[in-house]
């Protein structure tokens, strides 16, 4: 066989089985189409028959697109739009399991719950919570934060002292500093003894910025 | 740290494509879309016991290689019109789409091991050593049946 013959069928080859009779050319791009949309069946059918253990998405937010990730026990993630998306889902692989699909549907429930907040219109959030990024003292922090009201303020040593760290209001920083649902979770409403803003993981004018949605805080002129 | 498997939508994004070429190359585009389903539903299902070493690429052919088969098997089965390896008479001048239809059926046409190492060469793009491990045989056997296959294409569709 001749390499010139053969090089003929291979670039041949190469070129893929056309549709069959009568079906149009496909060319390249419509081909990756097909795969794209073929693929977003797969990840919806994981979904709905109970074999992605994470689905995420991207979530509209004044702040720009969050990432939401649910669990079949409820939220476990949601993330500001300069949270690297690859390692934020490399961490949820990591764990909690690596049968992570993209299916927007799933995240339904927190786009409409987070949109009605943006827009003043829920004072708190309704969806079910998965805990499993947290731990036992992280818990305990964040538990005791859900329950700061809408429009209210309290410090970082009151969360400490009600979570049962009476001196630990470093500790308790740092268990809401890494609150995996920021927002749903309302870190932003501990501030410091005395009313100065503290940290926040998604940056202090995030943090000024909801504290004035609440009313909790006055608009700057 | 050694890195975990990367989460599953990445692998599925980064393998889509070429499955995708593949199956339709291999069972036609009919079957095609059925077929994708099952490679990536029986990967979900199997992939957290995976080793974070393992080469993903060869897995996915192995899994996508297997779903072809039944495909081909279910249609023999049925008994439903197989293409005939054609061989053109060289008088006529074919346009290049039919030539390639030509191609096509020869390769449908050609034993089972002989079309898997040709698809999962030319089309799916892998090296030697992932179609032995997708096929389920030696190296040096992968490179003989796709030797094999190559004469015989060769023999029908003229080039």
């Amino acid at each position: 066989m001749s390499n010139r013959e053969n090089t003929a069928i291979e670039d041949a080859l190469r070129r893929g089985a056309p549709n069959g009779p009568g079906a149009m050319p496909e060319d390249g791009a419509s081909e990756r189409e097909a795969a794209a949309a073929a693929a977003r069946r797969v990840s919806d059918r994981a979904a709905a028959e109970g074999l992605a253990d994470v689905s995420y998405s991207p979530v509209d937010s004044p702040f720009g697109p969050l990432l939401g990730a649910v669990t079949r026990r409820g939220l476990v993630r949601l993330a500001f739009p300069e949270e690297d998306l690859d390692t934020t889902l490399e961490g949820l692989a990591r764990r909690l399991s690596p049968r992570i699909v993209e299916t927007p549907a799933r995240l339904d429930p927190l786009r409409r719950e987070l949109e009605e907040y943006f827009d003043g219109r829920r004072r708190e959030f309704d969806l079910p919570l998965d805990w499993a990024l947290v731990g036992p003292f992280g818990r305990r922090v964040l538990r005791v934060t859900s329950e700061i009201p809408y429009g209210g303020v309290q410090s970082y040593a009151e969360v400490a002292s009600d979570a049962g760290s009476p001196r630990g209001s470093r500790a308790a920083g740092n268990a809401l500093g890494s609150n995996p649902m920021p927002i749903v979770i309302p870190c932003h409403r501990v501030l410091r003894t005395g009313g100065a803003l503290g940290g926040y993981g998604g940056g202090v004018e995030r943090k000024r910025w909801l504290l004035e949605l609440e009313g909790a805080l006055t608009p700057r002129g | 740290m050694s890195k975990g498997l990367p989460p599953f939508q990445r692998f599925l994004d980064a393998h889509r494509d070429a499955v995708w070429r593949f199956l339709v190359s291999s069972v036609g585009r009919e079957e095609a879309e059925d077929c994708f389903q099952e490679t990536f539903i029986a990967a979900l299902r199997a992939y957290p016991r995976l080793r974070a070493d393992s080469n993903l690429r060869a897995w996915v052919f192995t899994i996508a290689h297997r779903k072809a088969l039944d495909a081909h098997r279910g249609r023999a089965r049925r008994a439903l019109p197989v293409a005939e390896p054609a061989v053109l008479d060289g008088r006529s001048a074919p346009s290049p789409s039919a030539r390639d239809e030509e191609l096509w059926q020869a390769v449908h046409g050609l034993p089972e091991r002989q079309r898997s190492a040709v698809v999962l060469r030319y089309v799916a793009d892998l090296p030697h050593r992932d179609i032995a491990s997708a096929i389920g045989c030696s190296e040096q056997a992968a490179r003989r049946s796709l030797h094999e296959g190559l004469v015989k294409l060769r023999e029908v569709v003229p080039a």
